[in-house]
């Protein structure tokens, strides 16, 4: 039977967190000092630890020395000193290839681009070096002690080059992670795992929640782990997959779903004598949605969507950037392999369009929760098991009110849609 | 100069030419410069190890502006330091007059100029030195063949430029970490990496440490402080910078070497090494191997300026124009390199004049864009192996019978090589898998299951000599 366990009522901003996300702290805490952080605090946070506990780590970019244009190296360079945290020239192949080298001796290099617009001179360094140092030499050398930050995403007035989200990319090449936070505290523990993760990984972090996200963070030093997708939502009927910042407008998209269809409200006093059970199913019963956060791109928790669209049956997938080639693709392509007789709806993906990001025209741009609301999967989500009920119900009913023909029908009308 | 000179005497020597060898700057006080910064407070900001990085204001120190008697001059003060200002509307030449002079010790003969200025050489190294010269070209004639008969896939030779290979890695401290372009296995050779060794990798057996997975010449070895070779033009120098960073931060009494083509030169990311070096303050060598071609591309096609000596200044970086052929001359310009960049955490640029006197690689024939004649009189009348043995002969530690038993014992070496990796069995399948991550993924280890089904349906698909 359909779940009844799909609604929370939602305190905090941050999606997931008041469900108890998964966290594997490295030290035991039972009253665990927590701080309310926004995103780049907590990043901040992360980043003071990272150096704190390997001395032969450093962090360094553009304007890192100063705390960084949006403030997450605060107080690094005074604390470590700046040959540890420094500025480097305005050229993003040269802060990751010298972070390579840095990583190539056996350092932690923490490498921050400035948007990740401007990761693209990287590229090359990415794909062709720090992608295949440790394959092509047959193990005899890596760089897993790269990590490399970016700001990611919408953020309202960005443009073409201060919003674009540029995972798909990164998702193609073998031999990096990609990671990318929904909130402070993942934030902070993903970021962690990534820094020590022996392999090179690139770090998006949704340059939209560096101030508006603001979520309880434990002050220790704990590590999310990295490759593991978390189901933030349970749910029956369909299973939402996003990461970053558009969880929370899937979110929205969820709370929208599970809400009681109206009309059934107005027929409820015309119904006489349906069974209770029946009728409370029916009135209660919205849309109950599964969101899980992927975090970890490449390479991706494939086991977790997959467990859960053969629960569901439904998949949608959401993500800023460009609908074609985006990753939504690839979760799409692999679900439909593994899932498709348990699907009773074509993949539905709500994504940013196929133009360059625009600054006017950002609302229509952005894949809204409406967007997600209306998408095929979430809009008619009715399952077998809700058919066979509503037939045996309308069966039932027929033959109950053989007298009332004509509210039969009504009734017909408004639940085989 | 003398040849054979006692140690004392030696540092002596030494000590003449570090006054002599200097660089060019507008007054020897440049020097020093660095102690004297306007800006004091900066030393106090850093970690008491001393590491200093360049004040952004140093330019007012530079003498042309002390040494204008006019008191009416007057200075402009921008960020970045105080400049003179002329009334003149003058464009800095895009050259010099004359061409930067380049550094050689011994004449197209093999014999030492009277006046010049080298850091002596040992015997056993000067041995050494020329012996692994006639074995990499040795090496690379028999690899070359071999490729020809289709024994192997691919070669890349480095005619010509053995002086430039073997005397900078002779020059080097083992625990200086390389970052090579691909035309520099003679850094390894002299390292000690043996002929089989050399052929296990371009044979991609099982006994290569690449364990299969790149073309020939692609040779890397943590043991000797060779970083893995990459197709990727110049990528490896901003890569080479942050290395020499993490040696200074050790305080390693070691620096990064790179090496890279006049072609490299032209990549975004020589410039972009260069910068950081001298901005990090990095204890590293750009050694080029100016050797006029880039592929068919001849220096003329390449760039503008003379050179790639000049661009160093460009960047604030200390830089030597030598004769690539001359083993001396590269001996001691990267020895005497070595030395500045390591005591003074510097960057420094050696730009070595040399020719490709071999194709660009098997897949090339050169004589489709230059004269056969071209590289023939290059092979001959300035082959820096000739010219170094007639200086080790002259110094009376060679002969032609030590050549010969040199030339036969390295042949049969080579030839025994590459019989031997040639029946070597290939690596593992398991290993297409591994080192992608440090742990295969779960997406890795199930492709790696599907391609063992299509190789139980279809076997004849596959190569049999890859272990299963």
């Amino acid at each position: 039977m359909a779940s009844l366990l799909g609604r929370f009522c939602r305190k905090l901003v941050v999606p997931g967190s008041a469900h108890g996300s998964r966290m594997i702290s490295t030290t035991a805490c039972d009253s665990e000092a927590v701080k309310s952080l926004n995103l780049y605090s907590a990043i901040n946070q992360a980043l003071h630890i990272a150096l704190e506990t390997d001395p032969r780590s450093y962090v360094f970019g553009e304007d890192v020395g100063f705390g960084g244009v949006f403030r997450c190296t605060t107080g690094l360079a005074e604390r470590f000193g700046k040959n540890r945290v420094f500025n480097t020239p305005l050229c993003e192949q040269g802060i990751v290839g010298f972070g390579i080298g840095l990583a190539a001796m056996g350092n932690r290099a923490v490498v921050e681009i400035q948007f990740a617009d401007y990761i693209y001179p990287a590229f090359d360094q990415i794909v062709n070096e720090a992608a295949k140092f440790r394959y092509r030499s047959g193990n005899q050398f890596n760089c897993g002690g790269l990590t490399i930050r970016a700001p990611y995403g919408a953020v309202g007035h960005g443009g073409h080059y201060h919003s674009q989200s540029p995972e798909a990319f990164f998702c193609h090449v073998p031999g990096i992670k990609v990671v990318i936070p929904r909130s402070p505290r993942e934030a902070k523990g993903l970021l962690l795992s990534s820094i020590r993760d022996p392999n090179p990984v690139v770090f998006f972090e949704p340059k939209w929640l560096y101030r508006q996200a603001v979520e309880e963070v434990p002050e220790h030093d704990y590590m999310i782990p990295l490759s593991q997708a978390e189901v933030i939502r349970e749910g029956n009927d369909i299973t939402l997959v996003g990461w970053g910042a558009q969880l929370t407008v899937m979110e929205q998209a969820c709370l929208d779903a599970e809400k009681v269809l109206d009309f059934i409200f107005q027929l409820k006093d015309n119904w006489f004598k349906v069974s209770n059970m029946g009728l409370e199913l029916i009135m209660q019963e919205g849309i109950s949605c599964e969101l899980i956060d992927l975090k970890t791109l490449l390479p991706w928790d494939k086991e977790t969507v997959e467990a859960s669209v053969k629960k569901t049956g439904r998949l949608l997938i959401s993500h800023e950037a460009p609908v074609t080639g985006g990753f939504g693709a690839e979760i799409s392509a692999t679900i439909l392999e593994r899932c498709f007789l348990k699907l009773e709806a074509p993949v539905s993906r709500v994504c940013g369009l196929d133009t360059p990001f625009p600054l006017v025209f950002e609302p229509f741009y952005m894949p809204t929760k409406n967007k997600a609301s209306s998408s095929s999967s979430l809009s008619s989500p009715l399952k077998k098991k809700r058919h066979y009920l509503i037939m045996g119900l309308h069966v039932w009913c027929r033959y109950w009110m053989q007298s009332s023909p004509l509210l039969i029908t009504s009734h017909s009308i408004c639940f085989f849609r | 100069m003398a040849q054979h000179l006692k140690s004392s005497s030696k540092s002596i020597l030494l000590n003449i030419l570090r006054h002599n060898i200097g660089f060019s700057s507008p007054s020897h006080a440049s020097r020093h410069l660095r102690h004297n910064l306007p800006h004091g407070p900066l030393s106090t900001r850093l970690a008491p190890n001393l590491i200093t990085r360049y004040c952004n204001t140093m330019v007012d120190t530079l003498s042309s502006i002390g040494s204008h008697e006019d008191t009416n001059s007057q200075v402009m003060d921008f960020p970045g330091g105080k400049v003179a200002f002329t009334p003149e509307i003058h464009f800095i030449s895009e050259s010099n007059e004359e061409r930067v002079p380049c550094y050689r010790v011994l004449d197209d003969n093999g014999q030492q100029l009277t006046n010049s200025q080298f850091v002596p050489v040992s015997k056993e190294i000067a041995v050494k030195m020329y012996s692994d010269m006639v074995t990499l070209q040795m090496m690379d004639n028999i690899f070359y063949e071999a490729q020809r008969q289709g024994r192997l896939s691919f070669y890349a030779t480095a005619f010509g430029e053995e002086a430039i290979n073997i005397a900078s890695a002779a020059a080097l401290s083992p625990d200086d970490v390389i970052f090579p372009q691909y035309r520099e296995p003679g850094v390894l050779l002299w390292r000690g990496f043996t002929l089989q060794e050399f052929a296990n990798q371009c044979f991609g057996n099982k006994s290569d440490y690449g364990k299969g997975r790149q073309m020939p010449v692609h040779y890397g070895s943590n043991k000797l402080n060779y970083f893995t070779v990459s197709a990727t033009i110049a990528t490896q120098l901003p890569n080479a910078v942050g290395a020499a960073y993490s040696l200074k931060m050790d305080g390693k009494d070691a620096c990064a070497v790179t090496f890279f083509g006049d072609g490299g030169s032209s990549e975004g990311d020589f410039h972009a090494a260069l910068n950081f070096a001298a901005v990090m303050e990095a204890p590293v060598l750009f050694i080029c191997r100016n050797n006029g071609w880039a592929i068919s591309t001849p220096t003329s096609d390449q760039f503008r300026s003379d050179g790639v000596v000049v661009k160093g200044r460009a960047y604030g970086i200390r830089s030597i124009r030598v004769d690539g052929n001359d083993a001396l001359a590269m001996y001691s310009a990267v020895h005497e390199a070595r030395e500045m960049a390591i005591r003074e955490r510097r960057p420094i640029l050696i730009e070595a004049l040399t020719y490709r006197v071999g194709h660009h690689s098997t897949s090339d024939d050169s004589t489709r864009y230059r004269s056969a004649d071209e590289i023939e009189w290059w092979n001959k009348a300035r082959n820096p192996l000739s010219r170094f043995r007639t200086w080790v002969e002259s110094n009376g530690w060679w002969s032609d019978e030590t050549e010969s038993d040199l030339r036969s014992r390295i042949k049969k070496e080579m030839l025994e090589a590459i019989r031997v990796a040639e029946k070597t069995e290939k690596p593992n399948l398991n290993h297409m898998f591994s080192d992608v991550y440090d742990v295969p993924p779960l997406n890795l280890r199930e492709q790696e299951l599907l391609v063992r089904q299509a190789i139980k349906s279809h076997p004849l698909d596959y190569p049999s000599d890859v272990p299963l």
